[in-house]
C-alpha cells in the first residue's frame, strides 16, 4: 500500500528503515544541493564544507539563481540525473552522514547496496518539471564552496517539497532495477518481432 | 550575378538582440507540437505512475507560463542554426559575433545558469559561451530575402544519450536498427524519457552524429524526407514505445515521442548509425527575418 510521508531532515536510520518502495515523501526544511563538481571536491579533491550533512537529504542539482545582497536568490531549481553521481553515494552516507539522495533517473546497484547496509533513500523528483520544483524552494539560505558556481554546495530551505517517489529504499528495494529486468525481457520480444536475432 | 535584387540586409545587433530572446524563450515554453505530443501520451498510457508524470509534465508547463519561470534547470549547450535564403546580404563573422554577444546576454540579465565550462579545466566563463559554443550550424535555402535562427538549449542528460557506431555493411539494416533498440534500452530513464530518439545513418562519423542531433531536434510531426528512412521511423518508433521504459524510466507506454530518422550516402565500405537523444523537455525557438520584420516562434 503507498503510504505519504511528511519529513524533516534531520532524520534517524530508524525514521528512515519505515519508507518503502513505492511510498511517497513530502519534505520540509533544510535541502542541500549538490552535483558532480561538488563531490569531485569533497571526495576525489580532500576538500571540506563548513555544512553539517548528517541525517540530511540532498538533491542532484545546480540552480540557476540570482545574486543580491547577502546571498542568492533562486531562479530556477531543478533536478539533474543522478547516475553519473553514483560512485558519491556511499562517501556521501559514511563520511558525511547523508541519508536521503533525490534525483531523477535513478542510482545503481552500489548506491542500493550502500542504502541497505547504512540506512539510506532514494527519492524521484520529475525530471524536466523545475517550473513546479521551484515553487518548493522557501529560500536559498547559505551556499558553500562558491568557487564551484554553479555547482556549490547549497543550502535550501524548503516548504512541502514534493510529493517525491520512493524509488530506492532501505531493503533493498529499487524500482529501477525491477525495471530494467522488465526492459530486459521486452527487448528480447521488441527484437524478436523487428526479426532480428537478439 | 544570378540573384539580382537584394532586399534584405541582416544587421548584427538585431541577431543579438533575438537569440538573447529565443534563448530565454526556449528556456520557459515548449512548442505546440511538444506539449501536444505530451498531452497524446498521456491520453494513450495505461500505467498509473507513468499518467501522473506525464500529467506533472504538462502541469510543469502551465505552472512555467503562470510564473515565468524555466521548464527545466539545465540551460543547456546553445545551439544555433542559421538557415540562409537567397539574396540576403550579412556579414558571417559579425552575425557570429552577435550570437555569442546574445548568448551572453540573456545569461547576464535573465539571469541564467551558465552550464558552459573548458572541457579540461573545467572553468566556467558565467556567460554560457566558452571554446566552439554556441555551437553554430548553417545552411543555405531557396527562399528569397529571408533568414532564419533555429535555437536549441541543448540539455546534457539527454545529450548524454549519445552514441556512434561504425557498423560493417555485413551487419546490414538489422544491425542499425539493433543499435537503436540497445541505445534506447542502455539510455533508460536517464535521458527523461519520453524523448525524440534522433538516428543519424550513413554520411561519414561526423556528419552521422550530426545528423542524429539534427533528427532529435526536428518538430514532432515531420519526417524523413528520405523513403526508405521514413519507414524506419515508423517501425522503430512503434518498436522502442513497446521496451516499457515508460517516463522517467518508471515504467509504462510512452518511452518515445517519436523516432527520428535523417540520412546521408555513405561509403562502400561504411555502415554508420548514431543516436542522439532529446529530453521530454523538447525546447526550441525560433526567429524569422523578412523585410516585414521579425518573427518568433517554436
Amino acid at each position: 500500500m503507498t503510504r505519504l510521508h511528511r519529513l524533516t531532515a534531520p532524520l534517524s536510520e530508524t525514521a528512515i528503515r519505515e519508507l518503502r518502495a513505492g511510498d511517497r515523501v513530502i519534505l520540509d526544511g533544510p535541502l542541500f544541493g549538490i552535483r558532480d563538481a561538488t563531490q569531485i571536491a569533497l571526495f576525489d579533491q580532500g576538500r571540506r564544507t563548513r555544512f553539517d550533512l548528517s541525517g540530511h537529504a540532498v538533491i542532484h542539482t545546480a540552480p540557476n539563481v540570482r545574486r543580491v545582497e547577502g546571498g542568492f536568490e533562486p531562479v530556477c531549481v531543478g533536478t539533474t540525473t543522478s547516475a553519473r553521481m553514483e560512485r558519491f553515494t556511499r562517501p556521501l552516507m559514511e563520511r558525511l552522514g547523508v541519508r536521503i539522495i533525490i534525483g531523477k533517473g535513478g542510482l545503481l546497484d552500489d548506491s542500493l547496496a550502500a542504502f541497505a547496509e547504512l540506512g539510506g533513500v532514494y527519492l524521484a523528483v520529475n525530471g524536466g518539471c523545475a517550473a513546479i520544483e521551484t515553487t518548493w524552494i522557501e529560500r536559498i539560505e547559505d551556499a558553500d564552496l562558491l568557487d564551484l558556481d554553479p555547482e556549490c554546495l547549497w543550502r535550501f530551505a524548503v516548504k512541502g517539497f514534493g510529493p517525491l517517489l520512493v524509488a530506492m529504499d532501505a531493503h533493498g528495494r529499487s524500482l529501477y532495477a525491477e525495471r530494467r529486468r522488465a526492459v530486459t525481457a521486452n527487448r528480447a520480444s521488441v527484437l524478436a518481432e523487428l526479426g532480428i536475432e537478439p | 550575378m544570378g540573384h539580382a535584387a537584394v532586399t534584405l540586409r541582416i544587421v548584427p545587433d538585431e541577431i543579438e538582440r533575438a537569440v538573447a530572446g529565443l534563448y530565454v524563450r526556449s528556456l520557459q515554453s515548449l512548442p505546440p507540437d511538444v506539449e501536444g505530443a505530451i498531452g497524446g501520451l498521456r491520453n494513450a498510457e495505461s500505467d498509473d505512475t507513468a499518467r501522473q508524470i506525464l500529467d506533472a509534465m504538462l502541469d510543469n508547463i502551465a505552472v512555467a507560463a503562470r510564473t515565468g519561470g524555466l521548464l527545466c534547470q539545465d540551460t543547456g549547450l546553445p545551439v544555433v542554426t542559421v538557415s540562409v535564403g537567397r539574396g540576403v546580404v550579412f556579414d558571417g563573422i559579425a552575425v557570429e559575433a552577435a550570437i555569442r554577444r546574445g548568448v551572453a546576454r540573456a545569461t547576464r540579465e535573465h539571469p541564467l545558469r551558465s552550464s558552459v565550462v573548458h572541457p579540461l579545466t573545467r572553468a566556467n566563463d558565467q556567460d554560457s559561451t566558452g571554446i566552439r559554443i554556441p555551437a553554430i550550424h548553417w545552411q543555405f535555402v531557396e527562399t528569397p530575402d529571408w533568414l532564419r535562427l533555429d535555437f536549441v538549449p541543448k540539455g546534457s542528460g539527454s545529450e548524454n544519450g549519445s552514441f556512434l557506431a561504425m557498423l560493417l555493411p555485413a551487419d546490414g539494416i538489422a544491425g542499425i536498427k539493433r543499435f537503436v533498440i540497445d541505445k534506447v534500452v542502455e539510455a533508460g530513464g536517464k535521458v527523461c524519457p519520453p524523448t525524440v530518439v534522433g538516428v543519424g545513418i550513413g554520411g561519414t562519423s561526423d556528419l552521422c552524429m550530426h545528423l542524429a542531433k539534427v533528427a532529435a531536434t526536428r518538430p514532432l510531426g515531420t519526417v524523413s524526407a528520405d523513403e526508405h528512412g521514413r519507414a524506419l521511423e515508423v517501425e522503430l518508433g512503434r518498436a522502442v514505445n513497446r521496451l516499457g521504459i515508460g517516463p522517467q524510466g518508471l515504467g509504462g507506454d510512452a518511452t518515445a515521442y517519436a523516432v527520428h530518422v535523417e540520412v546521408a550516402a555513405t561509403h562502400i565500405t561504411l555502415n554508420p548509425v548514431a543516436v542522439n537523444i532529446q529530453c521530454h523537455s523538447a525546447r526550441r525557438a525560433s526567429a524569422t527575418f523578412t523585410a516585414a520584420g521579425i518573427e518568433v516562434g517554436a
